[in-house]
């Protein structure tokens, strides 16, 4: 993974949160809100249980296909900070190995489940927040904690963040091509000469803080800072709002995927 | 309209590390003036200007603008008289959408919201870029963000238009489009540039900066012709002016 490609991959996932869809234009509140319902509810299943989170995936999947985002984008992502949970999961097929049931002549360990369920909560969890940002602008989400009561300062913070993040990463990329274009094979790429260009990135970035500071002075600041409302609640978000979280109330209360194999397996006999 | 005029009389200035970058300058630019300022690199074009709205105060002399002398208590009425364009366009938009930067000014000068809205599309007119409205500063062009960076000053309605090096970086006709748009300002206008042709262009007057003085001051079509002067300073002819 190169820098460059990292840099257009940040930018492709702020491009699709300008998308039009309906997921795009519900409002930030609601998504971020039931959002956070959904992960509540995964993360309350207890350790063995599989089955039951398996319905759960009906509102990524509704927040890919409905917001029109590609999977690939998501699911590498994903792959990505997967390492985490993997170590979180990874000791307990060692310690818990009681057998809980044996399929085909294999028995399988509550280990094993524990671990599995570990994994699923981790895909859930993670890939809803992934696509929350690409289906809600960064500040949609910024102007939802405003309105949501989270202190401004940080909101604040955040917007800037948004703002000069891409300002950063075009100086860092100017650098770091301006030393490649001057270093041969393994000379110049040490670390040594890292820690010089981060050091040079941090001066260069305080300077670029007091000019801006200057410029918002210049334009009559005194401490305040307006964020600005764009979304207004809508029918539709209230019924987006209890129709998500009903389903996932119901799915948490009753394991779908039981009656239905119940239900299937009573048919054909 | 005495109200407009800037004045400088015996300005002085030192950066705290000891560098004198002014010394002693003087001069009154009248209601309605163009003038661009010149000279070499390090000259002292920039510390010149922040000490005309009050970013940085003068070690010695004084600074008025229209009558009322700058100070750390007039400091914020001046800076709305006085509407300073920064060089680099990305520190002076900081705000999430274009909107939203232009509003800034006038939301921190106590408008009210539809007063706002009106500032602001007006601005952004001014400068033609009205469809730009709702876009992030990072998915401009260099161009697009520079004209947004003068709306955005334009917004707070400012007696005094200051700018620093307001064509760097752009392409020969988004300049083309920046000098039409500043020969269409009645303001009272400064302009620091090495961009002699804009300067003739734009300013009937012109001052050259020569290690923090003023080594020239006078009409803009006899300075900028005048070529051992010009060498003198780092500078050459205007390239409209030079025989091939």
């Amino acid at each position: 993974m190169t820098f460059d490609s990292e840099y257009f991959n940040i930018g492709y996932l702020d491009s699709l949160s300008y998308k039009d869809t309906f997921v795009h234009r519900l409002d930030p509140r609601v998504k971020l809100l039931v959002s956070f319902v959904f992960i509540l509810f995964v993360v309350s299943f207890p350790k063995y249980d599989i089955s039951g989170l398996i319905p759960f995936f009906i509102y990524p999947v509704f927040l890919l296909t409905a917001g029109d985002i590609p999977l690939r984008v998501i699911a590498k992502k994903v792959l990505v900070v997967s390492p985490f949970a993997l170590f979180i999961g990874i000791f307990n097929p060692l310690f818990d190995t009681n057998v809980l049931l044996t399929l085909y002549g294999i028995s399988i360990t509550g280990g094993w489940i524990s671990f599995m369920s570990i994994m699923v909560k981790f895909t859930l969890t993670v890939s809803t927040a992934l696509l929350l940002i690409a289906a809600t602008s960064f500040l949609g989400l910024c102007e939802a904690l405003e309105r949501l009561k989270l202190p401004k300062v940080f909101v604040i913070q955040l917007l800037f963040l948004y703002r000069y993040l891409f300002v950063l990463l075009e100086e860092t990329f100017r650098m770091l091509r301006a030393r490649d274009a001057r270093s041969f094979g393994k000379k110049g790429r040490d670390i040594k000469t890292f820690i010089r260009l981060i050091s040079v990135l941090l001066v260069r970035t305080v300077e670029r803080a007091e000019r801006i500071y200057q410029a918002m002075l210049s334009r009559g600041f005194r401490g305040e800072i307006k964020v600005l409302r764009r979304h207004s609640l809508r029918f539709q978000d209230f019924l987006f709002a209890l129709f998500s979280v009903s389903i996932f109330y119901i799915f948490r209360h009753y394991n779908i995927v039981n009656i239905l194999g119940e239900t299937l397996g009573r048919t054909l006999r | 309209m005495s109200h407009h005029i800037l004045e400088l009389k015996d300005v002085y200035f030192s950066y705290p590390d000891g560098t004198e970058a002014l010394k002693g300058i003087s001069f009154r630019i009248l209601h309605g003036e163009s003038v661009g300022l010149t000279g070499a690199n390090g000259a002292g074009k920039t510390t010149l200007l922040m000490n005309l709205n009050g970013q940085l105060f003068p070690t010695k002399g004084l600074v008025s603008i229209g009558e009322i002398p700058l100070n750390k208590n007039t400091r914020q009425e001046i800076k709305r008289k006085v509407g300073f364009v920064f060089q680099r366009a990305n520190d002076q938009l900081f705000m999430p959408t274009v909107y939203e930067d232009v509003a800034f000014g006038p939301v921190n000068l106590g408008l009210t919201p539809e007063q706002v809205d009106e500032r602001v599309t007006n601005a952004l007119e001014t400068v033609g870029c009205l469809h730009l409205i709702h876009r992030p500063p990072h998915r401009l062009s260099e161009g697009q963000k520079n004209a947004v960076a003068i709306a955005t000053v334009m917004a707070m309605n400012p007696d005094i238009l200051v700018m620093d090096e307001p064509a760097s970086n752009l392409d020969p006709k988004s300049r083309r489009q920046l000098i039409n748009l500043l020969k269409g300002f009645a303001h009272t206008k400064i302009i620091a540039s090495h961009d002699l042709d804009l300067i003739l262009d734009v300013c009937e007057r012109c001052i050259i900066i020569k290690d923090g003085r003023i080594a020239a001051d006078g009409p803009a079509e006899e300075i900028l012709l005048n070529k051992t002067l010009l060498e003198e300073n780092n500078l050459e002819l205007p390239l409209s002016r030079q025989k091939r």
